[in-house]
């Protein structure tokens, strides 16, 4: 976990110096040090330029993607835990789609360009996610067991309407509006304003709380209901609490930065690889692995064609879609 | 009131789904009692409703009509938690999704036992009591020399085992198993089920077993129910159920019984050429 927690903090670092324009190490330090009243050197134009550049865009930047990548891949843990299905994904599955649809139909009514819209807009994708979670689990779950396609294939039928219905949302509305929405969609990471980044994180290290407090009865769910019921553990309860937990993250990652996908596959499925099964590690684990696979993918889509950037959900998806076919075709064998 | 029995099935009636459309019932007024320290074996055809009263006993179904008392308390009072340190329950099929390592799959056996039930319910580490519970588990169930070896590997052997060894580190005093040796083969059947008469005689536990396979139950269960279209047929020990006009009254075909040639008990095989009876 400390050796987690380490390289999190080395790889922002590395990841704030990327970008249209390079900034060193040493100046990084520097500035952060400025910023926080420990050094008190010369300041120049340049330094002064570079700072704006470090504290404004760059660093609130890499710090969320960083909470956007841990919330997705715990988002994911759990929702593999809880569906028994290694490939399960908000984005796959449809929650994230179900959580834009919730924004775009509230933007489309107009609260996107409200005072009040920093609380609605997550509200409102939290509703969304929500309902594609529960339909999801309505669809495919019989008593005792939850069959691996049904689930799939559930979650892939409700992406698909839930997706309908966006573009149905984006199409009507007025054309500038529209094209946002579309770059919305595709997953962005746009440097937030400092007192909603912190509102943000308040609300994504509560949530990641909660879910950690469930990290055992995660562990027992795993072995399906039935099993988890006989080894005492209160699975409606259960079920009730992480689900709403997990609409709760993906609402507000998904009304911040739109859809990134495969993020909450990959990495849990990494980690479970390196670090084994139990949830007590995996979580955590997964959270950390899961920002700095952003923070990483974000760093690339800034720079790769800089100075214009690509959005970063095309990079997630680029990189996870192979990693999804993958696993579906070396797992074939095994779950038939 | 504290009983004598373990469990106390008082005309009991069971269906899936609820209300006016419910399916049709699987159990119609079902009676009868576990002793202490018994093995009791549940048999009957397919669809006769064997699964189902197991669940029933280990709560993960509940009775549309009828009570069941475990040590004299109604289940439907006690909570699910209380009834897990009681009662362990291992399920015919466990195919595992996670590459859970086996000894982390018996810790998990301790989840009755942890020590919060409030803001934490769902965290918590292994105390070193939990470990040795799980140790001694493994060491029974004879899976310790696997304990890090992933459950996605194990055999279908192995694997019975590790569940097996999972549901004694509830230390329960009672232990219900669903088809613990199907899939099988003869020298793990053999293992298991001596290891089930060594946990009865040693540790004074109550097992009952649902199983296919007459010849097995005859020859570990103490007692044995026999479930026909979901109501007891017969109860008693193997040579008063497994009786030739007993069998295929339930069964429907004809069988063969006679002597197992070391202890005795009944021995069912089934005639050479079958002949398809009417039912009775």
């Amino acid at each position: 976990m400390a050796i987690l927690g380490t390289a999190s903090i080395a790889l922002g670092i590395l990841c704030a110096q990327v970008g249209t324009r390079y900034v060193g190490v040493g100046e990084i330090v520097r500035t952060l040090g400025g910023a926080f009243g420990v050094f008190n050197g010369d300041v120049n134009e340049t330094s002064r330029t570079t700072a704006t550049i470090l504290l404004q865009l760059r660093l609130p930047r890499v710090v969320l993607g960083f909470l956007v990548g841990c919330s997705l891949a715990s988002v994911g843990v759990i929702l593999q835990a809880l569906l028994r299905n290694p490939l399960a994904d908000p984005y796959i599955l449809g929650v994230s789609s179900g959580s834009a649809l919730g924004v775009s139909l509230a933007v489309l009514l107009g609260a996107g360009t409200m005072a009040w819209a920093i609380p609605v807009l997550p509200i409102c994708g939290f509703l969304g996610g929500l309902l594609a979670l529960v339909l999801l689990y309505q669809m495919s779950a019989t008593p005792d067991r939850l069959p691996v396609h049904s689930v799939l294939l559930a979650g892939v039928i409700l992406n698909a309407i839930f997706s309908a219905l966006i573009m149905f949302v984006t199409s009507i509305m007025e054309p500038n509006r529209s094209f946002s929405m579309m770059a919305w969609l595709m997953g962005t990471l746009a440097a937030p304003a400092g007192p909603t980044l912190l509102a943000f994180s308040v609300y994504v290290a509560i949530c990641l709380g909660l879910l950690f407090m469930q990290v055992r009865v995660l562990n027992i769910m795993t072995l399906g209901e039935e099993p988890a019921r006989s080894l005492g553990v209160d699975t409606e309860r259960a079920k009730r609490n992480i689900l709403l937990t997990a609409a709760l993250v993906t609402g507000a990652v998904v009304s911040l930065t739109g859809m990134i996908g495969f993020i909450g596959m990959v990495v849990p499925h990494a980690m479970r690889l390196m670090i084994g099964a139990d949830h007590r590690l995996l979580l955590p684990a997964s959270a950390m692995g899961g920002g700095m696979f952003l923070m990483t993918a974000d760093a690339f889509a800034r720079s790769v064609f800089a100075p214009s950037e690509m959005p970063v959900g095309i990079m997630t998806a680029l990189a996870g879609g192979p990693f999804f076919i993958y696993l579906l075709m070396w797992r074939k064998d095994r779950l038939s | 009131m504290p009983s004598d029995f373990v469990y106390d099935i008082d005309s009991v009636c069971f269906r899936y789904g609820a209300g006016p459309v419910g399916g049709p019932w699987v159990l119609t007024d079902v009676n009868f009692h576990v002793n202490q320290g018994e093995i009791l074996g549940i048999v009957g055809p397919n669809g006769s409703g064997k699964t189902s009263l197991l669940k029933l006993l280990a709560k993960l179904l509940k009775p549309d009509k009828g009570a069941i008392a475990l040590y004299g308390q109604s289940l439907d009072t006690s909570a699910q938690n209380e009834v897990a340190r009681q009662v362990a329950f291992v399920a015919q099929d466990n195919q595992p999704t996670f590459a859970f390592s086996v000894a982390e799959t018996v810790l998990m056996g301790r989840f009755p036992h942890r020590r919060s039930l409030r803001w934490d319910y769902g965290f918590g580490w292994d105390s070193p009591e939990d470990c040795s519970v799980a140790w001694q588990a493994m060491t029974t169930m004879d899976v310790a020399h696997l304990a890090g070896r992933s459950v996605m590997d194990l055999s279908g052997g192995e694997r019975q085992r590790t569940v097996i060894a999972r549901a004694l580190a509830q230390t329960s005093r009672v232990l219900l198993l669903d088809e613990p040796t199907a899939f099988l083969d003869l020298q793990h059947q053999l293992e298991i089920c001596s290891a089930l008469r060594e946990l009865k005689e040693d540790h004074g536990l109550t097992i009952v077993i649902v199983s296919h396979d007459l010849n097995l139950a005859s020859q570990y269960c103490d007692r044995i129910l026999m479930l026909k279209d979901g109501a007891v047929y017969a109860m008693g020990s193997p040579s008063e159920v497994l009786q030739s006009d007993v069998l295929q009254a339930v069964y429907g075909c004809k069988v063969l019984v006679d002597a197992h040639p070391e202890s005795g008990l009944p021995r069912v095989t089934l005639p050479r050429e079958s002949v398809r009876s009417r039912p009775v």
